[in-house]
């Protein structure tokens, strides 16, 4: 394969990569915002304990996307995470005190004000994760203040209205795919009844945010470029609504399972479709396209992308496949936390 | 130098948890394997004891690893843009192979007890083995590159990859993994030992933790002794591909043939000579390093002052770490003695030892990184590019404020880690069947 052809390709696996992470970990990040709402003990318990065989597997879809970023696009590793330095290291704590309070939470069950702590923790840190990887994602969309110098930006200019607005975005679609994973978790009453309504009820609000975000996206980033070009892509984002719509009518049957995978397609597309918008850039500058970073100009050698790709070839299969046994080992409908015997 | 200490902190905090993981897990897994066999259910308490502790330490490495992983990112730009090709691929290949075998395999262990056969269940264990050496195996590839770089070329200011298995086939890696596997082993067996004596000396759980000390004295016996004959071959590997660190390590000054060892050193880097030099063993180094008496030994005279690691902390990490490794090997040969003997019970001296000797393999293995990692300055990558041309243009106010956010997290991490695992660990296995049947009514 030529060096052009694995780069596209490589891009590709970037952008699903990501799209997987949002899908997968979304949800667990939603629940984990809901810990800061269902305070009442028996409901943190439920809903703590469902979470805690499947976070783990679900980040390490970051840890593979980040991983892949430094492996085929070093450069884009480079810049970009030392661009976004200070959000980026709130975000890993962030991710690291999340899982501490899972765990810690089933360690610490002999002594309940520890517990509480580690209920708001975990809120917070979900918050937080979600939040900022939605500013991020929002910049780069944008485009950043990049030129031969490096990044010129501080925190203060990550936080302009686009950026907030597609942290918005993540967190309320987030919280609703979190909710149906505790409605479909949780055991027969008080609290699947309560993830149910607040499930419904978020919904409306994900619909506004995400027709604001669709509405401002022209506006604020080129993205729309390559869909003029190629309208044929304009199904992936269609498809997206598509799922939202069809998000809002298992909800409304209880169908929760489905609801949750309505849902988590409704990010995964949503992503795909951004990124789908960004091609060829990565890390894209707001100064002068000449010092953007594409896949073009920011790959590993020929060899390194090859020999890659015929390992994420032969191993993501597997990892799919026991990610699917953990899945449906505790996956299963009202069996609330599997934390009984930790 | 800040990009430096933050850096250090993270990895050594990573590398307090992860060691003693690998050790803990593998001992686990012969416990749940001897429980299937034999189906005795104190197997299945004691699997249930050691797993637990286990997983509050596992969890800790995971966390630390992952700030790690974007660490390179966000503090070594410079050095990821030029190393992005071979250190990235390991790294990614160990997420794909690794990380998700481990992580998710890790889930339906401790979660599915009761929800597969006691064979699937242990299949899960066992997987978590294989998912956390693995996982080792990529990272000493990584830095067995940076030790020793081969199977890259040069070009566009970049230093390419071109062939893969050369990177994993590195001989210098391969020794460095056996000798660290063997070195985590060590950890998790006086962690195991420890405990232990801890109960032995209290005369409670007596039976349990005798079915452990019997398999933790010869798990930390080969792995002691595991460490010395590795240890060796690793030598003679630096004396082969990194003379300078060997003659750091040893504070060789002059080269020459027929190299002595004097068994007391003390350096005077300032005035490139040893200030105390005492009962030399004539040969010893040359012998040590090559094979042979006769063997010509590199000196670090022969080197400008500016390309030499810094020799004092090189050398004394070393003759310590060597020092506490035979100490260590010392305490489990006596332990297994005892053990096999049936008198471990009233050696309480021994039994007090054993128990206070947990902090001695955290020490040797602290210092073999510091061998390996201090000893190979200047170069950040051996040969190829050194440690002040790596480091990311990041303003310094960022990094103060992330070096003392690590300070801080990180300090609470340990503290959280530690008072659990002493915790759960003086609650003993029979305080575990109490609580477990406590939630099954």
């Amino acid at each position: 394969m030529s060096h052009e052809v694995l780069q596209v390709i490589w891009f590709a696996l970037w952008g699903l990569l990501w799209a997987i992470y949002f899908g997968l970990d979304g949800f667990d990040l939603g629940s984990g915002m809901l810990a800061g709402v269902f305070r009442k003990d028996e409901d943190q318990r439920h809903l703590i304990g469902s979470l805690a065989p499947i976070w783990d597997g679900n980040e390490v879809w970051v840890i593979t996307a980040g991983g892949v970023t430094f492996a085929a696009f070093p450069k884009l590793y480079a810049t970009m995470f030392s661009s976004l330095y200070l959000p980026l290291f709130i975000i890993l704590f962030s991710l690291m005190f999340r899982a501490v309070a899972i765990e810690f939470y089933h360690h610490m069950d002999y002594d309940r004000s520890w517990q509480r702590i580690w209920g708001w923790v975990l809120s917070v840190a979900s918050f937080l994760v979600a939040f900022l990887f939605g500013v991020a994602f929002g910049n780069i969309f944008q485009g950043m203040l990049l030129d031969a110098q490096g990044y010129h930006g501080t925190i203060l200019s990550l936080l302009n209205p686009y950026g907030l607005l597609t942290g918005v975005l993540f967190v309320v679609a987030f919280l609703m795919n979190g909710a149906s994973w505790l409605a479909h978790k949780a055991p027969e009453g008080d609290l699947r009844t309560k993830a149910h309504n607040f499930a419904n009820r978020i919904w409306p609000v994900v619909l506004v945010v995400a027709a604001a975000w669709l509405v401002y996206t022209p506006f604020a980033t080129n993205l729309l470029e390559n869909y003029v070009k190629v309208p044929v892509l304009f199904l992936v984002p269609v498809l997206a609504v598509a799922m939202l719509l069809l998000t809002l009518v298992y909800l409304r049957k209880s169908n929760h399972l489905l609801a949750l995978l309505a849902g988590s397609l409704t990010v995964g597309l949503t992503v795909i479709a951004a990124v789908i918008g960004l091609f060829p850039n990565m890390f894209p500058s707001k100064i002068d396209p000449a010092y953007s970073l594409t896949a073009f100009n920011s790959s590993s050698s020929q060899y390194t992308l090859q020999f890659m790709f015929f390992v994420v070839v032969i191993f993501l299969p597997f990892v799919l496949l026991y990610q699917v046994w953990a899945y449906k080992l505790f996956g299963r409908k009202g069996t609330g936390t599997e934390a009984q015997h930790y | 130098m800040l990009s430096r200490i933050q850096f250090g902190l993270t990895v050594g905090f990573h590398f307090i948890f992860v060691p003693l993981s690998i050790g803990l897990i593998l001992f686990t897994a012969i416990m749940e394997t001897l429980y299937v066999r034999t189906g005795d259910p104190k197997y299945k308490t004691l699997t249930k004891f050691w797993g637990k502790l286990f997983t509050i330490n596992f969890l800790l490495g995971v966390v630390t690893g992952v700030a790690m992983e974007f660490q390179f990112g966000t503090n070594w730009s410079r050095y990821s843009e030029f190393m992005g090709d071979i250190f990235g691929s390991p790294l990614a290949v160990e997420a794909l192979m690794a990380f998700f075998l481990e992580s998710t395999m890790l889930g339906i262990w401790i979660f599915g007890w009761n929800k597969l056969s006691k064979k699937m269940h242990l299949l899960a264990g066992w997987l978590v083995v294989l998912g956390t050496h693995l996982s080792a195996v990529w990272i000493i590839a990584a830095n067995g590159f940076m030790q020793n770089p081969v199977g890259y070329v040069l070009r566009n200011n970049r230093a390419e990859l071109v062939n893969f298995w050369e990177v994993l086939f590195n001989p210098y890696a391969w020794y460095m993994y056996i000798h660290t596997i063997f070195a985590c082993y060590s950890v998790g067996a006086f962690f195991i030992l420890a405990v232990s004596a801890y109960h032995l000396l209290r005369r409670q759980n007596v039976d349990m933790m005798k079915a452990s000390v019997r398999i933790a004295t010869v798990f930390a016996v080969i792995a002691t002794l595991g460490n010395a004959i590795t240890g060796h071959f690793n030598g003679r590997n630096v004396a082969i591909r990194q003379p300078t660190k060997l003659a750091a390590m040893e504070a060789l000054w002059e080269s020459g043939s027929n190299v002595g060892m004097p068994l007391i050193v003390v350096p005077d880097a300032a005035n490139e000579r040893n200030a105390v030099e005492l009962l030399k063993i004539p040969g010893l180094t040359s012998w040590l390093a090559y094979g042979s008496t006769d063997a010509y030994v590199q000196g670090l005279k022969d080197v400008p002052p500016a390309e030499r690691p810094p020799v004092a902390p090189t050398f004394w990490s070393f003759r310590l770490m060597v020092g506490v490794g035979v100490l260590m090997l010392l305490l489990a040969v006596l332990a297994l003695w005892h053990e096999r003997k049936g008198t471990l019970m009233e050696r309480k001296t021994l039994l007090k030892f054993l128990h206070w000797s947990f902090p001695l393999p955290y020490i040797s293995t602290t210092l073999g990184w510091m061998v390996a990692e201090v000893g190979r300055q200047p170069w950040t990558v051996y040969g190829l590019i050194t440690t002040s041309d790596s480091v990311s243009p990041v303003a310094l106010a960022d990094v103060v404020t992330s070096v003392a956010l690590v300070v801080i997290f990180y300090a609470i991490l340990v503290g959280l880690d530690v008072y659990l695992l002493v915790r759960y660990a003086k609650a003993g296995p029979e305080a575990m069947d109490e609580r477990q049947a406590a939630v099954a009514d």
